[in-house]
C-alpha cells in the first residue's frame, strides 16, 4: 500500500504529502507525474511528482483542494494509504546547461517546478526565478526556489507578499532588460501558462510548459489528455508530454477542455461537503450523548 | 445420426426496452433443458468442418457428445484443453465467422450454437462452485514476467503455473483483466466472470502486481535482469482518431476513454463513484466493430435517448458480431451506414454536431470489402452532443520506446516467429493485440498457449 508517511500544510488549500511508493522512486526523474487514486471508488488523478527519493522509496506530492477528490485526499493523515500509485509516467524534462534560463511558477505550479529548477541549477545555468501566487497564504517553498536560484522574485496579485504583480510583469521586464535568455518555463494555471506563452513569444524566447489535463490510465490508452497545436496537430500529455512548447498549444481549446466536467465536479464536491458535515453532526451527537451516559 | 432440427433454440434475454436502461447482462443463456435441445442438433460428423474453424481447435462436437450425455464437467475439461477461458469466448467469440460460420448445417440451416453451449458448461462449472486446483508440479526454479493481465496475460500465466513456473503479472490500471474489465461492458461479460477467471490465476499460485507499467515503472530490460523470460501481452492501447477539424472539442471520447469510464471507472454511477462521463442526450457513436457497438449501448445505458452509430460501409461490412448488432438494433440504436464524419462542430469548446458525407459502395479494397467512395456536395450534419470514435486501435508505444532491440512492424506491432510468440529479443515472447493490432479474445489466448509452450521449452532447454 502507498503509505503517506509525512504531510504538510503548505497555505489555505494546498498540502504536501511524502508517500511510500519505492518503484515510482526509484525510476522518477524531474519533470513526470504519477496516478494516484484515494480509495476503492476513486477517480486516476494526475499529479506531478514534486520531489523524490529514491533511498527511501518515497515520492514528495503536492495538490490543491479544488474538488471532491483533492479535499478528500487533503484529509488524509499520516499512516493513512492511497489505493494506487502508478508511475513515474510522461518524459523526464531536457536537463542540459542552456545558460541562462527563467523558472515561472504560479500557484500549486510552484511544486513541479521546483525539481525542475535544481536540476538546471545543477546542470549548471543561471536560474532566475519567478514565483507568484493570489495572496501571501497560497505562497509556499520560496526558501527552496531561492537554494536554487541565482535571483528570485516573488509576487502575489493582491501585493499581501512581495510586489504586487502577475508572473507575466516581472518576466516581461527581464525579457525587455537582460539579454540571452535561453528557455522559459512555466507551470501553473493554464490561464497562467496560456499568458506567460503570449509574454515570451514576441521574445521569441523557447518556453516550455507542464500540462496538467483531464486523463484516465495515463499510458496512453485513453487519449482524454489530448492537446491540440497551432497546427492543427495533436498529441497526447501523458504520453507525449507532460512538457510542450507553450507557442504551439491551442490555449483556448485546452482551457475548454479541462472545465469540461465543471458541472458535476461542483455537484459531486458540494454532495460530498454536505456528507461530511452531516457526519461531523452525527459525530458530535454520539460525543454528547456519551458524555451525558 | 441425428434427424435434422433446422433452427437452433434461442437463447432468452433480458426485454430489449428494460435492458437498454440496465447493466446487467443481456442474455440468459441456455439452461440445461435448452442446451440439450440444442446438443441434439449437432450431427457429430466424421469428419467435424466446424473444429478447424476454431482459432484454438476446440473438440466441438466432442463437447457437444458429453452435454448430450449429461456429462458437463467432461464437457468442460475438454473444452479447457486448448481454451482456459470458455465462460468469456463464450460470450465474446465472433462464432458467426469462425466454427458456427463453417458448421455443416450452416449452408441450409441455422448452425449449431456452439458458442452458446460453450457457454453453458463454463457457466455450469461456475454454480458448482471455485474450480478445483490441478496438482501443480515441482517448482521448476524459474521465473516469468508476464506485461498485462488480459486474455494473453491470464492464459500464458495459467498454463505456465501449472508447469511449474513462478509468474508475476505486471498491471498498468488498478484492476487486472485488461480489455475484459475496461472494455467489454458488464451487459455483455459480467465482471464477476472476469474475477473468477483472474482469482483461478492467482490460486495456481501467481501473482499480479497492479500499479505497474512496464516501460515506466521498469523496462523490459530489468525485468529480465530479475526474471527468466518476460511475456508481452499488453494489448492495443492506443486509440485511433480520425484526424478531422473539431475533433479535439469537449465530449468527443475515444471509445477507449467512453468505455473506460464508464466499465473500469463505473462512471455510470457517479457521484457515487468518482469519476464523471458525459451523459449525452444524443450520442453519435463512429465506427462498426464490437466496441462501437458497446459503447453505442452503453450510451443508452448512461440515459442518452437516441444513439446513433455512423459507419462508412453498409451494414453487411460491419465487422462486429451479429448478435451484437441485433442486440444494438433490438435495443433502439440508430444506424447511419455508407457516411463518412468530414468535421466536428461545437459552441463553447463542446461538440455539437458531427459533419458527414453520404458514400457509394466502390470496388473492393484491400481488406476484400467494398470501397466506399464519398459522393461530393452531400454534407450533411448529425446534432448531438457526445461523440464516441470506435475506429480501432494501435499497440501502445511505451514498450517499443523503452526495448530498444525489440524489433515493431510499421504499424507498431511486435514482430514474433508466429509459431513460438518469440520476439527479435532474447528472453522476449509476444501474444495478443501487441502483435495483431486489435483481434479477438480468442486469438490472443490461442497465441498465448503457443508462447506458454515455447516458453516453458526455452526455460527448459535454454535454447533461444
Amino acid at each position: 500500500m502507498y503509505e503517506i508517511l509525512h504531510k504538510q500544510v503548505l497555505s489555505a488549500t494546498v498540502k504536501l504529502m511524502v508517500v511510500r511508493a519505492p518503484l515510482v522512486a526509484r525510476k522518477a526523474k524531474a519533470g513526470q507525474f504519477v496516478i494516484v487514486r484515494n480509495d476503492e471508488r476513486g477517480e486516476r488523478i494526475p499529479l506531478t511528482i514534486a520531489d523524490f527519493d529514491a533511498e527511501q522509496g518515497t515520492i514528495t506530492i503536492i495538490f490543491q483542494e479544488v474538488g471532491k477528490s483533492t479535499a478528500q485526499m487533503g484529509q488524509f493523515q499520516v499512516g493513512d494509504c492511497f489505493a494506487n500509485v502508478v508511475g513515474p509516467l510522461g518524459h523526464p524534462t531536457e536537463i542540459e546547461n542552456y545558460g541562462k534560463v527563467v523558472m515561472v511558477g504560479g500557484g500549486v505550479g510552484i511544486a513541479p517546478l521546483f525539481p525542475i529548477t535544481r536540476a538546471l541549477k545543477q546542470a549548471g545555468n543561471h536560474v532566475i526565478s519567478i514565483i507568484g501566487a493570489r495572496n501571501r497564504s497560497l505562497l509556499f517553498w520560496e526558501d527552496r526556489m531561492r537554494t536554487y536560484s541565482d535571483e528570485l522574485i516573488v509576487c502575489t496579485d493582491d501585493g499581501s507578499y512581495g510586489r504586487k504583480a502577475l508572473v507575466t510583469e516581472p518576466l516581461k521586464e527581464i525579457l525587455q532588460t537582460q539579454a540571452g535568455i535561453a528557455r522559459v518555463w512555466a507551470i501553473g494555471p493554464a490561464i497562467m501558462m496560456k499568458f506567460v506563452a503570449a509574454a515570451t513569444e514576441p521574445f521569441g524566447v523557447p518556453t516550455i510548459v507542464s500540462l496538467n489535463t483531464i486523463m484516465i490510465d495515463g499510458t496512453g490508452m485513453c487519449g482524454g489528455c489530448r492537446v491540440t497545436f497551432g497546427d492543427g496537430g495533436s498529441q497526447f500529455v501523458c504520453v507525449d508530454g507532460p512538457e510542450f512548447d507553450a507557442h504551439k498549444v491551442d490555449w483556448n481549446l485546452l482551457l475548454e477542455r479541462m472545465s469540461f466536467y465543471r458541472e458535476q465536479e461542483q455537484r459531486a464536491y458540494e454532495q460530498w461537503k454536505q456528507h461530511q458535515c452531516r457526519l461531523e453532526q452525527a459525530a458530535q451527537t454520539i460525543e454528547r450523548q456519551a458524555a451525558h451516559g | 445420426m441425428a434427424k435434422i432440427i433446422p433452427t437452433r433454440t434461442p437463447m432468452r434475454e433480458q426485454e430489449a426496452h428494460v435492458r437498454a436502461r440496465n447493466y446487467e447482462e443481456v442474455t440468459y443463456g441456455y439452461n440445461i433443458e435448452e442446451a440439450l435441445a440444442e446438443a441434439a442438433r449437432c450431427l457429430d460428423c466424421a469428419k467435424p468442418t466446424c473444429m478447424p474453424g476454431c482459432p484454438v481447435k476446440i473438440d466441438i462436437p466432442g463437447f457437444i457428445r458429453h452435454i448430450r450425455e449429461g456429462n458437463y464437467q467432461a464437457a468442460v475439461d475438454l473444452i479447457k484443453q486448448t481454451n482456459a477461458l470458455p465462460a468469456i469466448t463464450g460470450r465474446v467469440c465472433p462464432q458467426e465467422t469462425q466454427c458456427e460460420g463453417v458448421c455443416v448445417l450452416t449452408k441450409k440451416y441455422e448452425p449449431v450454437a456452439i458458442g452458446r453451449l460453450e457457454r453453458f458448461v463454463a457457466d455450469w462449472e461456475a454454480q458448482q462452485g471455485p474450480p478445483p486446483l490441478p496438482e501443480l508440479p515441482p517448482p521448476s526454479g524459474k521465473k516469468v514476467a508476464v506485461a498485462g493481465s488480459g486474455p494473453a496475460g491470464l492464459t500464458v500465466a495459467a498454463d505456465l503455473a501449472r508447469m511449474g513456473h513462478k509468474v508475476t503479472i505486471f498491471e498498468a490500471l488498478h484492476e487486472a483483466g485488461g480489455v475484459l474489465v475496461y472494455g467489454i461492458p458488464e451487459f455483455r461479460l459480467p465482471k464477476a466472470i472476469v474475477k473468477r477467471e483472474v482469482d483461478y490465476v492467482r490460486a495456481l499460485g501467481v501473482e499480479i502486481v497492479t500499479d505497474f507499467i512496464v516501460g515506466n515503472t521498469a523496462t523490459v530490460d530489468e525485468l529480465l535482469q530479475e526474471y527468466d523470460a518476460v511475456f508481452l501481452g499488453v494489448g492495443a492501447g492506443l486509440p485511433w482518431f480520425l484526424g478531422i477539424p473539431g475533433e479535439n472539442l469537449g465530449g468527443v471520447y475515444s471509445a477507449n476513454e467512453y468505455l473506460t469510464r464508464a466499465n473500469l471507472m463505473r462512471a455510470y454511477r457517479f457521484p457515487e463513484y468518482d469519476t464523471p462521463i458525459a451523459m449525452g442526450e444524443r450520442v453519435v457513436t463512429i465506427g462498426g466493430g464490437n466496441t462501437a457497438m458497446d459503447a453505442a449501448r452503453t450510451a443508452l445505458r448512461l440515459g442518452a435517448k437516441e444513439s446513433i452509430i455512423v459507419y462508412r460501409r453498409s451494414r453487411a461490412e460491419m465487422p462486429a458480431r451479429q448478435e451484437e448488432i441485433h442486440h444494438a438494433e433490438q435495443e433502439g440504436v440508430q444506424f447511419y451506414f455508407l457516411t463518412t464524419p468530414v468535421a466536428f462542430h461545437g459552441q463553447n469548446g463542446r461538440v455539437t454536431s458531427l459533419e458527414c458525407l453520404k458514400n457509394e459502395l466502390g470496388e473492393p479494397d484491400a481488406s476484400g470489402r467494398r470501397r466506399p467512395v464519398p459522393v461530393p456536395n452531400s454534407n450533411f450534419h448529425i446534432e448531438a452532443d457526445v461523440m464516441v470514435i470506435a475506429i480501432g486501435q494501435s499497440p501502445s508505444p511505451i514498450i517499443a520506446k523503452t526495448t530498444p532491440e525489440l524489433a515493431t512492424a510499421r504499424n507498431g506491432t511486435v514482430v514474433v516467429d508466429p509459431k513460438t510468440m518469440k520476439t527479435s529479443k532474447r528472453g522476449v515472447f509476444a501474444g495478443g493485440d501487441i502483435i495483431t493490432g486489435g483481434a479477438t479474445v480468442i486469438l490472443a489466448m490461442g497465441q498465448a498457449k503457443t508462447a506458454a509452450l515455447a516458453i516453458d521449452e526455452y526455460l527448459r532447454t535454454g535454447t533461444w
